[in-house]
């Protein structure tokens, strides 16, 4: 089923309004960013299940709905209602940065008061405020407009988010920790926009962390571009437990340069329809890249990965392995793309998608799309789609372990690996829970496993 | 301990099992021998529970308890083993959390306490040292990866821990150097006691060697043709089955030898 083109007008409106407030001051660069974005869009408009990385994800219901822009609200949201959230654990919370978003604002209250001083880190609209030179240099220059109707989107509605910059030579031995909440009482369209800058020879962990406390529809459409400089290292964890009515559209739009090391983990277990785009530039020769991906769904989500590794020079290494776990009548969709570049000789790409269905009623869509355009390469990819296998079900049984433990137990045994290869303990014990807890109301015990 | 009647078993219309009578006493160890697909593994997941048998007719009663009205993981509680001829890979979950679930879950039947990380892993290290295992063995997934021999190895060493009243060993002795089979044989003797049983799956008077069973009996085409002492075991290793299997004819049509 095919959608009509639909204007998105509703937006088109609030552009309007939005330009209105924000009257004539501020900066002409940026208002231009904007104004280019959101006539793109307006020629875009919103993606069909016509177009080809669009088909299997149905948007029409976004376009729909009325979504109102989300104002900022200094009260922003009341301490107590955090404790609705699944946060990680205190330790991680105490060690860590940490900097709110509230309905894609920055929330001072909630956020740490003493950032690391050899950290630069604060919310992108005072960066963009303070005319931060990097700024200018790199925000919306890596995410593409011109493609990517949902970037052209976010970048039009451009105002609020993170933006960190980590000087040359320095590792955080803390994680930045940023944290997305909406507040899902209205069906409110909120667009955050973070720009990660790691210098050359500099080491850090981002995690990026979207939660809702409310249970109604909204929009969460994020962007975040990635620029990891010569020699870099940066870990960057991308956590997606929204509620289930919850639309969420996340592009994550990364450069790497010479002999950087970029790892991204990115976790869906919310929403109602979500829709991830990775996509990683290896600009520089050696430059290495890792992404993990987890998705689990229920009852009618939807869930698609988009992911596209460019190697553009030699000697990159790229593995990737999504995993996805499909119960009742859920879909998904994995769409892996490779590309190596005529100049990318030596390139060393692996790439593997595998998918549990728990019900006869989920369905998935899984693509590897490989573009290999250079002669002297290791690219291989591989794709399965199996149920539980019934005879490790009886084997754990035929042990005293009940039929359902059995099953929430090799459940969690297929996911295993994507969450092995997470360095934070903090966040791997929070989803191993939330996982546990999807998987069997929660009794299973935890510890060793 | 064990009574098994006229037991019929099929898989999808093809009757494998036609009319076993078995019965097996507390203390006893009951060797099963016989040719290759004679149901002799077929049997022992009937006992245990494994999906996908049609009983079509007899009876399995196991401590007066009707065993195959009882779901897997019941027998398993109630105390009933089977160390598998082929032990299945469990990617994901570490031997060290599989065989805690297993342990919890039938203590929780017996009425007793949860074993806490503690003590649960000390007497493990014991039950591993005894079974010559490698301890990093239990940090990984079970079975993954594992050799022929470190399987068959686990699997005596999860009887050890759960410590069953009836244990089926089906060909654990299959695919063991002669130091391993020492080992295992050694494992199982110390489970023998008079409140337990031990039934052995065996193509191999060798391991027979090592645990001496009350009785030996041969399995053909579904049904137990003759049973004896453990010079049985002796003999048709001396003979083979084809003896057993000529002479087994005239019993199944009826007419006395
Ligand atoms: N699930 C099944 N589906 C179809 N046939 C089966 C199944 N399981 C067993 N059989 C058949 O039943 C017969 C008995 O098999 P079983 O595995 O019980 O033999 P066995 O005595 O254990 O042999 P072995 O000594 O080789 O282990 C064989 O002919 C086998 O092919
Ligand atoms: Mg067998």
């Amino acid at each position: 089923m095919t959608a009509a083109k639909e204007m998105p007008t509703h937006f088109l409106s609030s552009f309007a309004r939005l330009e209105h407030q924000l009257g004539q001051g501020g900066d002409a660069w940026f208002h231009r960013v904007r104004k280019e974005a959101i006539g793109r869009f307006a020629e875009l408009g919103f993606p069909t299940t016509r177009l080809e990385e669009w088909k299997f994800t149905n948007v029409d219901p976004i376009a729909r709905m009325p979504f109102h822009s989300a104002e900022f609200r200094a009260d922003g949201l009341p301490t107590e209602r955090l404790a609705e959230l699944p946060l990680a654990h205190a330790a991680f919370e105490q060690r860590c940065s940490r900097i709110v978003f509230v309905n894609g604002h920055y929330n001072p209250q909630l956020s740490s008061r003493d950032l690391p001083d050899n950290l630069i880190a604060s919310s992108l609209a005072s960066a963009i405020e303070r005319n931060t030179p990097s700024v200018k240099q790199h925000l919306a220059r890596h995410a593409s407009v011109q493609h990517q109707a949902f970037v052209a989107l976010n970048t039009a509605f451009l105002q609020d988010g993170a933006f960190i910059e980590i000087p040359s030579g320095v590792t955080l031995d803390a994680p930045i920790y940023l944290l997305f909440v909406s507040t899902a009482d209205e069906p409110i369209a909120s667009h955050p926009r973070s720009l990660i800058i790691a210098g050359d020879n500099s080491q850090a962990t981002i995690v990026e962390d979207y939660l809702s406390v409310g249970t109604g529809v909204y929009l969460t459409n994020a962007v975040t571009e990635i620029v990891a400089g010569e020699n870099s290292v940066v870990e960057h964890y991308k956590l997606q437990d929204e509620n289930e009515e919850a639309f969420h559209v996340a592009t994550v739009q990364v450069h790497q340069a010479r002999s950087s090391i970029f790892t991204h983990h990115s976790i869906s277990f919310g929403g109602a329809l979500v829709r991830n785009d990775v996509n990683v530039a290896l600009d520089g020769e050696g430059a290495q890249c890792t992404l993990n991906g987890l998705y689990v769904t229920t009852h009618k989500q939807h869930v698609d990965n988009h992911t596209v590794i460019d190697h553009i020079k030699p000697h990159g290494t790229s593995r990737e392995l999504y995993k996805g776990i499909l119960d009742d009548r859920s879909s998904a969709v994995f769409n892996g793309s490779i590309i190596v570049r005529k100049d990318a000789q030596k390139t060393d790409a692996r790439q593997s998608n595998k998918n549990l269905l728990l019900s006869e009623n989920a369905t998935i869509d899984s693509k590897p799309q490989l573009e290999i355009n250079a002669d002297d390469v290791k690219c291989s990819h591989g794709t399965s789609i199996g149920h539980l296998d019934e005879d490790s079900v009886y084997y754990l049984r035929s042990r005293g372990i009940g039929a359902k433990e059995a099953r929430s137990v090799l459940t969690y045994g297929f996911a295993n690996d994507v969450l092995n290869r997470m360095k934070l303990d903090a966040v791997r014990v929070r989803l191993e829970c939330a996982l546990l807890a999807r998987m069997s109301g929660g009794h299973t015990q935890l510890e060793g496993l | 301990m064990l009574e098994i009647k006229n037991l019929h078993a099929s898989v999808e219309n093809n009757e494998i099992l036609r009319g076993i009578d078995l019965t097996i006493n507390a203390g006893e160890v009951h060797a099963i021998m016989g040719p290759n697909g004679s149901g002799k593994s077929t049997l022992a997941h009937v006992l245990a529970g494994r999906e996908g048998y049609q009983i079509t007719q007899g009876e399995a009663i196991y401590e007066g308890k009707d065993l195959l009205a009882m779901l897997p993981e019941e027998r398993a509680r109630e105390g009933v083993f089977l160390a598998f001829q082929y032990p299945v890979e469990i990617a994901g979950v570490s031997n060290m959390y599989f065989l805690r679930a297993a342990l919890n879950a039938i203590r929780k039947h017996r009425g007793l306490d949860e074993l806490d990380a503690m003590d649960f892993l000390k007497m493990v290290r014991e039950k591993m040292k005894l079974l010559d295992m490698d301890e990093t063995l239990m940090n990984r997934p079970v079975n993954e990866g594992f050799s022929g021999g470190e399987k068959k190895r686990n699997e005596i060493f999860q009887m050890a821990v759960l410590e069953p009243k009836l244990a089926i060993l089906d060909e654990t002795d299959s695919g063991l150097d002669i130091d391993a089979l020492r080992t295992v044989s050694e494992g199982i003797n110390r489970l023998r006691g008079p409140e337990r049983a031990i039934v052995l799956v065996t193509h191999y008077q060798r391991l027979l060697n090592y645990v001496v069973p009350d009785f030996v009996h041969v399995l053909s085409e579904g049904r137990i043709v003759k049973s004896g002492g453990k010079e049985l075991a002796l003999e048709l290793e001396e003979k083979g089955y084809a003896w057993l299997e000529e002479s087994a004819e005239p019993m199944k049509s009826g007419v006395n030898p």
